[in-house]
């Protein structure tokens, strides 16, 4: 059950509560709630644990976690001290998901804002759909990574897999390490200072202090397959 | 001088016939496959291949007008909290904003919310103009995720996974660049004027595995209230229902080639997925070897026409039907009052599909906002109103001439089928005989 620990910090043990009572406290808590900090222990690899929090509190979960983590989150920074099963952080609106660990695939998929920031790696098709989204992975991501990715960033200290930002729309990608392959119709483009300025604050965002934007390139859209050309068809 | 010989007469080929002709020369000048709107054009068995027997000595039928007939329907008892209860089993299918026009949105929610039944938003998100003005609202959950966010999904008085549509079961969406306004654009989160494809998969789930855990987040995050249906193109229905029980799902909803679709290939409108009928009874089958039949409530869809064609998708096990392309028809889509107008475009009423074209003359599969302009919501919402309630008496009329006091005793007995393909996929005797063909091999009455 949900016990007070010290102040304004409640505790939410999943080997003893189920997770509708969890979510459901969650979502009780809004704007200037009292109860700004929660723990979850023994998540135990749990799926849609901490989804649809639509208050800016803090969750800690102290495991790993299933499927679909902090789904839609609004506002709330929810941390996940393990690893993330597919889709952490899916259609997130704002606020920030720390993962300690290694996330799965769709990490951060469709997300429209806010900023995920995975520690360790990210499983293919990360940042799937992103739309506003800010996403910082520290180690490398999987192949078909921000596939139809239309707005927001992605950025990766370590490596990208095959088929980076296939049919990419607006969304800018910074890969540090190297690129196994672009999708159709990504391309690197230039670092200009205004992408230097933000890749900085992303950074910076996501307590990353031993990495300078200096180091890494740029790719977004070429924006050859906007519009619909026959001869375009071999691209697909 | 020569005896003239007799010529024959100029013979078309049924194989390379006007359509075909035309179709070929259209794809060698433009290089690109034909796109269009609506659903299966081609003939395919429908409910006009099967009649009701109505009653007689061996059943007696109900008095029109004087004795009650039943009509309301409940969605969504299996788990949700809030199940959805409408007046009549028609509903309004899923149609974008982007696709139709908002005033088109607008009407199509006035006209349900005046009949008593649900509308569903679409590719697109939720616009306010159909949210207020319509009753009850099914918000869908599709591969593209345009617009979704948790405070709409809380809005919403139940959510549709969409899997798939019967117009491109396999298919994305497409909303080409005249369609693609500034609102809409904003909407989607997409550069105006692109040529905008949407996903044929959802971004963060493959199979039914998967789509049971999504279930899980969707009804946590809508804190278990809202029903959850889960659509599906007519592929294979007995398989695919079975899996969207397993999976959660309180509503199937299940749409047959026929049903419409925005925009697709013409290719993937007439050459893939199952005419409506034969879909019904593999899935109503479905339902019942799980003991499911009547707990997790199917809708079907693709071809509803009139108040014959609901009762007979009752009668095979249906819980209620959608409609699309009938709606509109209804909003005045494809009037021969705009004849002239059609012409204009290479097209006549009643043929008119270049929907993604958004050149309607009705101001309905349009974004220009003096096309738009002409539809006037409330007069379109109920000339909605008024085919949804002809339709629903309809039902009535047929179901106590076939003894019911209520629409939902229908029953495949109720039946008999013209030819023998509806007798096989309707699962209903051949007319005048006892023989379903597949079923049985009696060629007696």
């Amino acid at each position: 059950m949900q016990q007070l620990i010290g102040e304004l910090m409640r505790t939410f043990d999943l080997a003893k509560s189920p997770l509708r009572e969890l979510n459901e406290a969650l979502h009780r808590q809004k704007d200037g709630a009292n109860e700004a900090h929660w723990e979850v222990l023994n998540p135990r690899g749990g799926h849609a644990i901490a989804v649809g929090i639509d208050a800016p509190i803090e969750v800690d979960v102290r495991g790993s976690v299933g499927y679909y983590c902090a789904g839609m989150n609004k506002k709330a920074s929810v941390t996940v001290h393990g690893s993330a099963g597919p889709g952490v952080a899916e259609n997130m609106m704002s606020g920030k998901v720390v993962i300690k660990g290694d996330a799965s695939q769709y990490a951060g998929a469709t997300g429209r804002g806010g900023l995920l920031v995975i520690e360790g790696n990210a499983s293919s098709r990360c940042g799937i759909s992103m739309k506003g989204i800010d996403i910082v992975v520290k180690g490398n991501i999987g192949h078909m990574s921000a596939f139809m990715a239309q707005s927001g960033h992605l950025v990766v200290l370590g490596d990208a897999g095959d088929a980076l930002g296939d049919s990419i729309y607006e969304a800018q990608l910074f890969v540090r390490g190297k690129v196994k392959s672009l999708g159709a119709d990504c391309i690197e483009k230039e670092m200009r200072p205004e992408h230097h300025e933000a890749l900085s604050k992303l950074l910076e965002g996501a307590g990353i202090t031993d990495a300078k934007p200096s180091e890494f390139r740029r790719y977004g859209s070429a924006r050859k397959l906007y519009n619909f050309n026959i001869d375009n068809a071999d691209a697909y | 001088m020569s005896p003239k010989i007799p010529l024959t007469t100029p013979r078309p080929s049924a194989t390379f016939d006007d359509y075909t002709l035309s179709e070929i020369r259209r794809a060698s000048a433009t290089g690109i496959y034909d796109i269009r709107g609506g659903g299966a054009k081609r003939r395919v068995p429908h409910f006009d291949d099967l009649l009701f027997l109505g009653a007689s000595v061996s059943r007696y039928p109900l008095e029109g007008y004087r004795e009650k007939c039943s009509t309301t329907v409940t969605l969504g008892t299996r788990f949700a909290k809030k199940p959805i209860e409408l007046k009549i089993p028609i509903t309004i299918a899923g149609m974008s904003f982007g696709a139709l026009s908002a005033n088109a949105k607008e009407a199509l929610g006035r006209g349900a919310s005046i009949a008593g039944t649900s509308t569903t938003t679409g590719d697109g998100g939720m616009t306010p103009e159909e949210r207020g003005q319509s009753k009850t609202l099914v918000y869908q959950y599709l591969p593209s995720r345009y617009g979704m966010n948790p405070d709409d999904l809380r809005k919403a008085d139940a959510i549709e996974i969409v899997v798939g549509q019967g117009a491109k079961p396999g298919g994305g969406g497409m909303l080409l660049g005249q369609k693609i306004s500034d609102r809409v654009a904003e909407m989607r989160n997409l550069p105006k004027g692109i040529d905008q494809r949407s996903a044929c998969r959802h971004p963060d789930w493959t199979g039914p595995d998967d789509l049971e855990i999504k279930i899980l987040e969707l009804r946590e995050i809508t804190n278990w209230e809202k029903p959850i249906y889960v659509k599906v193109g007519g592929t294979r229905p007995y398989y695919d229902i079975a899996l969207a029980v397993k999976a959660g799902a309180d509503v199937i909803v299940l749409d047959g080639m026929q049903g419409g679709t925005a925009a697709t290939q013409e290719v993937f409108i007439e050459h893939v997925g199952l005419p409506t009928l034969a879909c019904i009874r593999p899935a109503v089958q479905s339902l019942q070897d799980l003991g499911m039949h009547r707990k997790v409530q199917l809708i079907v869809s693709g071809g509803i026409r009139n108040g014959a064609d609901v009762a007979k998708a009752l009668a095979l096990g249906a819980d209620a039907v959608s409609i699309g392309i009938a709606a509109l028809a209804a909003l005045g889509d494809n009037d021969p009052a705009l004849d002239a107008e059609y012409a204009k475009l290479g097209t006549r009423a009643g043929c008119y599909d270049d929907w993604h074209e958004g050149r309607d003359p009705a101001g309905i599969t349009t974004q220009d906002p003096e096309l738009s302009k002409r539809l006037d919501p409330v007069r379109a919402g109920r000339r909605l109103a008024n085919y949804l309630k002809v339709m629903t008496l309809e039902v009535q009329t047929i179901a106590r001439a076939a003894g019911h006091n209520n629409i939902h005793n229908l029953e495949p007995e109720d039946l008999c089928a013209l030819t023998i393909e509806a007798a096989a996929m309707a699962r209903v005797p051949l007319a005048g005989t006892s023989w379903i063909p597949g079923v049985n091999g009696s060629g007696g009455f």
